[in-house]
């Protein structure tokens, strides 16, 4: 049997101010990060000592520049929130990542806390900056000029299962996956052929199969070996692959489908052979057909149309829980993967209501028609950034979704919940906890461990290397009997 | 743990709906099979449905004028970011 499963995922976002001309994109994200308050903040280091992204889950470690910041720059930089994401600045973006949850409701309601918090500490920042100036965030992955910033997805997986076969057997699916959780984008770049509408943000920026690279020559299958977890037992596969997207349904058929697939891999369920001739190249393919009609050639010979390969995927997922008995969430993304994909043989723009890339699509058109305007006009560029602007009132996604006009998956009670509340079932409960009862004398967190300052005696560090340890059920009992952060460290450490 | 409304459907129930859905259309639309009075009234709530969409549409994309950046030739390529991850 497969692991249980823990995901997560970290999301850049895009960032501007209107009317500077000074843009300055790091100190904007550090005026952010910092400008986000909330009554429970305490100043917390990110603890980079447990880091490596350097090493290659091919069993080698590549040479390179580990980043390290100092203390001050380390705090102005980092916010460990008492949800147990992570929100921070990245490079030149602003990120946020989530806690670690174990199915893909909970990780939809961490997401758009994620959204929740780069808003709200979008208000406070600009507020400090000059009049007529405001920051705008944008949930996507380019900026349609060559420059993409990533939705990285994490599934925590056995070590025993060889690397191999999930590059050989994911490979095709992450391809393939795009129909129905492509972000759309307006035109291509990159180098890549032209085209006045597309599934996909990312697709035009795979340049390569596997390999350790998130910058540069982005690979299908990213091999980053950091578990933030007991190495011996676990792998965290990182999937680089994926869009941002604004639409629920959207993240629920990415995430869901691809840790039902996991989880075939896993428990060698997956038999045939759907290897894909040249994947890079097809993956720009399906991402410049929005009929979902053209088909690709295979290993084997024949030839398969990116339907056909999910529909592969699907049905090895039906006999495989035919035997068993899914978890209801299991059970529900099956029921909505099956549906989806007949509506994209039928008519993909049926699906305006779910999917991100046919929603934009279906706007712009509309937007054309009624306009009298064509896919260059300036107009129509500006519709396809704005869908992904977190302002309420300036987002088109969320001006559709006030409309009634796009489907749910969650309320906004959860989204609520979610922003000051940590999953109850993972690691992360312990580790927003800790910051919510004891965030004073908490020093420094990273996924896997948290380290308490407690006055005299040198920094406490707790490791917390089994992700489903340090749930309410394991911890709450003890925090209660814990008024403080040395009963805490004491009674753990005895 | 919460789910969705419609998770204790069984896997085919979906299947079912669009099937049903589908028909419905198709008979909606005005098969040789109905009589002439029915068809003309599902043609005129055909067309006033019709109406109705395109009325919402229009307001949507009023709402959504509105919204959008002034200056959107100056906005968009002024919108330049840095590669990330």
């Amino acid at each position: 049997m497969p692991l249980p499963s823990v995901i997560g995922s970290e999301i850049e976002y895009g960032i501007t101010v209107v009317n500077d001309r000074d843009f300055d994109p790091i100190s904007s994200c550090v005026l952010l990060v910092n400008a986000y308050r909330d009554p429970d903040d305490a100043e917390i280091l990110w603890d980079y000592d447990q880091e490596n992204p350097l090493a290659d889950a091919r069993g080698f470690n590549v040479e390179g520049e580990k980043y390290t910041p100092n203390q001050q720059e380390n705090i102005a930089r980092n916010k460990t929130l008492k949800n147990g994401a992570r929100f921070y600045v990245d490079h030149a973006h602003p990120e946020y990542s989530t806690p670690e949850v174990t199915n893909v409701i909970d990780l939809i309601a961490y997401e758009r806390a994620g959204e929740r918090t780069m808003e709200s500490a979008r208000i406070s920042a600009s507020s400090l900056l000059p009049d007529g100036q405001q920051i705008v965030i944008y949930k996507n992955n380019s900026d349609r000029k060559g420059n993409s910033y990533g939705n990285h997805e994490n599934f925590l997986i056995s070590r025993r299962t060889p690397f191999r076969e999930i590059v050989s057997r994911f490979t095709p699916f992450l391809v393939t996956r795009q129909i129905f959780c492509g972000a759309g984008k307006v035109g291509s770049e990159n180098r890549a052929s032209p085209c006045t509408f597309q599934i996909s943000q990312r697709a035009d920026f795979f340049e390569t199969e596997v390999a350790l690279d998130t910058m540069v020559k982005r690979p299908i299958i990213n091999t980053r070996d950091e578990p933030h977890a007991d190495r011996e037992k676990y792998r965290r596969l990182h999937v680089i692959i994926g869009d941002s997207n604004m639409s629920e349904v959207s993240t629920y058929l990415r995430v869901g489908t691809s840790a039902i697939v996991l989880a075939l891999i896993e428990d060698g369920a997956l038999s045939q052979d759907l290897t894909l001739t040249d994947p890079v190249r097809v993956i720009k393919e399906i991402s410049h057909d929005p009929d979902c009609k053209r088909d690709y050639a295979r290993e084997s010979g024949s030839r398969i149309s990116a339907i056909q390969v999910q529909r592969e995927y699907l049905e090895a997922a039906l006999r495989y829980f035919e035997t068993r008995d899914p978890d209801p969430i299991i059970k529900d993304v099956l029921t909505r993967w099956e549906s989806v994909l007949i509506r994209l043989e039928d008519d993909p723009m049926q699906l305006h209501r779910e999917i991100d890339w046919v929603a934009k699509r279906k706007l712009i058109l509309e937007y054309m028609s009624r306009r009298n305007c064509t896919w260059d006009d300036p107009q129509v560029q500006m519709l396809d950034l704005q869908y992904h602007d977190l302002r309420p009132q300036k987002g088109l996604y969320n001006i559709l979704e006030r409309r009634g006009e796009m489907e749910r998956i969650i309320s906004d009670r959860d989204i609520d919940r979610a922003v000051v509340t940590p999953p109850d079932d993972t690691r992360a409960y312990f580790r927003g906890e800790c910051i919510r009862r004891y965030g004073k004398a908490v020093f420094g967190v990273n996924w896997d461990s948290i380290s308490f300052n407690l006055g005299e005696d040198p920094i406490k560090r707790i490791l917390m290397n089994e992700p489903l340890k340090g749930t309410r059920a394991h911890v709450e009992s003890l925090l209660d009997e814990c008024p403080t952060a040395e009963d805490l460290v004491r009674s753990l450490t005895i | 743990m919460r789910i969705p409304k419609h998770a204790d459907d069984n896997l085919t129930a979906w299947w079912g709906a669009a099937t049903d859905q589908k028909q419905k259309q198709r008979s909606d639309g005005g098969s040789g099979d109905s009589s002439s009075s029915d068809s003309e009234a599902g043609t005129k709530k055909l067309a006033k449905r019709g109406e109705e969409l395109k009325d919402e549409m229009d307001s949507l994309i009023d709402e959504i004028d509105e919204a959008l950046e002034e200056n959107a030739e100056e906005f968009v390529k002024n919108y330049v970011q840095r590669g990330g991850e």
